[in-house]
């Protein structure tokens, strides 16, 4: 797999700059790799189509470990997809997960089990839930001996369970996390949150090696998840990134904190506003 | 016309009370009184000598009666006081009818053949009441259950009417504790003289009995020396029943129960046992043979009580339900978490438990709960995990949601423990004029976090009466972190509940805050200042 060929459709589409190329390439390589599964028979769960096209492989598998860290909406948008297709899920060591957002986002509270305060013991209340329910969301309460994670993920597989962690966990398969968020609907004084525009950040294991990016729609506007299209009309965004490269693109845009920018200029409604009063 | 079955009623006064007072714990010689939608629904002797009566309301009644003891009325607790007294009385007397919890009601051919008498009978009836820990029955002996209802109400008052006769005992034998007047016998025929100059009411509804007094017609004499036919005319099949009954010819018999198999176990534990897992040890057995004899009659157990007595005195007692059916394991463990709560297995406890005693509460028989031919489904599976756990937590660490009304994110969102039925709450569809837009959080916080949000200036922002701010919000620190600017924000968005009650008004004003990390918090600012519900995150 050292020498990428080319992507056939890639080289139709041949205007884009060099480095878009590369990015398009990696990603087809990714999908390729996530197709040829290293382990047999792991089957994929139903995941929401919204964050399917953020993975790698396109859906969550069984037994895999998944970090979602940060987010407890996205960790929803994980639970959603099994969810809705009839599945039982559990949370457990996170007191605040919030249950109307959950039964909004399109998770069945009939089907939803909380263990708000498993305490020192969170690690055997896991594996209990892992046993019966296939897909657990856990936040670690303290470290994990990576031989106490492999342990684990060797339970998960024989049971075909999905486990997505909000925390560290040694040899995760994939990690999911939000780069940026960015509301609208609320202006300075007036409005109401809305709908926000995430970006998610994918690093795994293997099969996505450096890492990416995926713009997302978490919640849209109408409480659901959506992924948002790169080539759609320029979002608040898309506006600032020079063309082609994410790692420039998103670099600035963390450093803006220390010192406004003239290149926020068409960002955020609100930020010029923020500049002129910090300035 | 042929008079009624000859009858023994057994009436056991202010049981309500009496079966109350023993639940809680209080002298039934102290002024008590129950209380159903807000109106007195029976009390104890002391508190009718203050003056106070059936269907008087709260605020009267304790008027009346200042040292006045309120409790609820609680019809099961009623029923289930009663049981032992039923079942003592069954003992000695054969085909017992409940006419109601405190009122027993049997054939009096048997009892007088085998006791060789009616005052013999009553006699025996009392003792055995007495031996209960019913203190001042009274037993009434006439031609029908009603009458002889009526005959054991006016036992004690005093009251002979017509030809009955109160007695005072075996003059030959005046065993102590027989209180005069506790039985009254109305003699055979004289059923109707005896009834004649009670009030009309007794019989009939209330609209029925108003359209008889305005008809002048008030007590039952009267009401029986009207024509038969015409009263059935008049008021059909209901007013003929009571015409009958008024008249001292009910057709009516006693219909004696079956007594129910008894499932219960009790377990004394000598010496007390102070630890918890030793009760779990000592009762599993019991436990088990518990669910065996159900099992033989093909019946399960969804729902059980446990009541436990510790050396001390104390007593408590609760009802678990099970989401499918107990197992002996399920009995053992749902006695560990009423004594233990959320502490662990090996915890002492604070007093030794006594006595120990399971009471199913809700058997059902098998077939309703027999395994599909491929065995259990997945949500069987499930359950056997979730259980698992909550042995392993205690009752309340697994829990299940739902959504219930309110205005507060933590009002909204009702926890249940696993297996346990979701309480009864206000409607969630409800229009909750304040609550907030359809985006919900996804971290609801459970305590509040305290926040800091200030203005340009570095002072605090605040609402003033009128619900307006001081100064627009610069910038945001949560639980004591570094201060971020403010992005956007909106508000006060005014929540304003239960102003009519001190203890629990609220009123607080929301803002919807998004910092400069693009993080969104759902800030509310009441008196005490500023705090974090929810992070939209």
């Amino acid at each position: 797999m050292t020498a990428p060929r080319p992507a056939p459709d890639g080289a139709i589409a041949s205007e884009p700059a060099p480095a878009a190329r590369l990015e398009r390439v990696e990603e087809l390589q990714a999908r390729i790799r996530g197709m040829q599964a290293t382990r047999l028979d792991t089957r994929a769960v139903p995941t929401h189509p919204a964050l399917a096209s953020v993975l790698p492989g396109g859906a969550l598998r069984e037994g895999a470990v998944v970090q979602v860290e940060g987010s407890i909406t996205l960790l929803m948008a994980a639970l959603a997809g099994p969810s809705r297709s009839g599945r039982w899920v559990a949370v457990s060591g996170i007191p605040e997960f919030g249950v109307e957002a959950a039964a909004r986002f399109g998770i069945d509270l009939e089907r939803l089990v909380l263990v708000p305060d498993p305490g020192g013991q969170w690690l055997t209340v896991a594996a209990a839930l892992a046993d019966v329910i296939p897909v657990v969301a856990v936040r670690p309460a303290g470290r994990l001996a990576p031989a106490e994670a492999s342990r684990f993920a060797a339970r998960l597989r024989q049971r075909g369970a999905l486990l997505l962690v909000d925390g560290d966990w040694p040899g995760s398969d994939a990690r999911l996390e939000l780069e940026r968020s960015d509301w609208t609907g609320l202006e300075r004084g007036h409005g109401h949150l809305a709908e926000r525009e995430v970006v998610v950040r994918v690093t795994g294991r293997g099969e996505v090696g450096r890492g990416s990016r995926r713009r997302l729609r978490l919640p849209a506007g109408d409480l659901g998840f959506a992924a948002i299209d790169e080539a759609a009309a320029p979002s608040a965004i898309r506006a600032v990134e020079p063309v082609g490269d994410h790692e420039a693109a998103i670099a600035p845009e963390r450093g803006e904190a220390d010192g406004p920018t003239a290149a926020s200029a068409p960002d955020v409604v609100h930020r010029p506003e923020f500049a002129a009063r910090a300035s | 016309m042929s008079a009624g079955v000859r009858t023994v009623v057994l009436w056991c006064p202010d049981w309500p009370v009496l079966a109350a007072c023993r639940e809680h714990g209080i002298d039934p010689a102290l002024p008590v009184a129950l209380t159903e939608k807000g109106l007195v629904h029976s009390c104890s002797p002391a508190a009718r000598r203050d003056g106070v009566t059936r269907g008087l309301r709260l605020r009267e009644a304790q008027y009346r009666s200042t040292a006045l003891a309120v409790l609820e009325y609680d019809a099961a607790l009623d029923h289930r006081a009663f049981e032992p007294v039923v079942r003592g009385i069954e003992a000695i007397v054969p085909g017992v009818q409940v006419l109601r919890p405190g009122t027993l009601a049997m054939r009096a051919r048997g009892p007088v053949r085998y006791y060789g008498g009616e005052d013999a009978a009553a006699w025996a009836l009392l003792e055995a009441a007495a031996g209960l820990g019913v203190a001042g029955a009274r037993v009434g002996i006439a031609d029908g259950p009603f009458a002889a209802e009526q005959a054991a109400r006016a036992a004690g008052t005093g009251r002979s009417v017509g030809a009955a006769r109160a007695t005072t005992g075996d003059p030959a034998d005046p065993a102590p504790g027989r209180s005069p007047g506790a039985v009254l016998a109305v003699p055979p025929g004289d059923s109707a003289a005896f009834l004649a100059p009670l009030p009309v009411s007794l019989v009939a509804d209330a609209r029925t009995t108003t359209l008889l007094h305005r008809l002048g017609v008030r007590t039952l004499g009267e009401f029986a020396a009207l024509p038969d036919d015409d009263v059935r005319r008049r008021f059909g099949a209901a007013g003929a029943f009571a015409h009958d009954r008024a008249a001292g010819r009910e057709r009516s018999r006693v219909a004696p129960r079956t007594p129910p198999p008894d499932f219960e176990v009790e377990q004394h534990f000598e010496p007390p046992l102070e630890r918890v897992d030793q009760l779990a040890f000592a009762f599993r057995v019991r436990a088990e043979e518990f669910i065996e004899r159900m099992r033989a009659v093909r019946l399960v157990c969804t729902g059980i009580r446990v009541e436990l007595d510790d050396e001390r005195g104390g007593h408590s007692s609760r009802s678990w339900l099970h989401p499918q059916w107990f197992t002996p394991a399920d009995v053992v463990d749902r006695v560990r978490w009423q004594l233990q709560g959320s502490g662990t297995a090996d915890a002492g406890l604070e007093a030794a438990i006594v006595r120990l005693r399971i009471v199913p509460e809700r058997v059902d028989s098998t077939g309703n709960h027999e395994e599909g031919l491929w065995g259990g489904g997945p949500d069987e599976r499930v359950h056997h995990g979730l259980t698992r756990v909550q042995s392993m937590l205690g009752h309340e660490g697994v829990v299940t949601a739902a959504i219930g009304g309110g205005r507060m994110l933590a009002d909204r969102q009702v926890l249940v423990p696993w297996g346990d039925r979701a309480p009864e709450r206000a409607a969630a569809g409800a229009p909750w004029p304040g609550s907030l837009p359809a985006l919900a959080p996804a971290s609801v916080f459970r305590e509040r976090l305290p926040v800091a949000l200030v203005d340009a200036e570095a002072a605090p922002v605040a609402v003033d009466a009128r619900g307006a701010i001081s100064a627009p919000p610069a910038s945001l620190a949560v639980g004591g972190g570094r201060a971020a600017p403010v992005r956007a924000w909106a508000g006060p968005w005014p929540v304003v509940e239960r102003w009519w009650d001190a203890d629990r008004a609220r009123r607080v004003h929301r803002f919807q805050v998004v910092d400069h990390d693009g993080c969104a918090w759902l800030l509310v600012r009441d008196g005490e200042g500023w705090w974090a519900e929810a992070r939209y995150d």
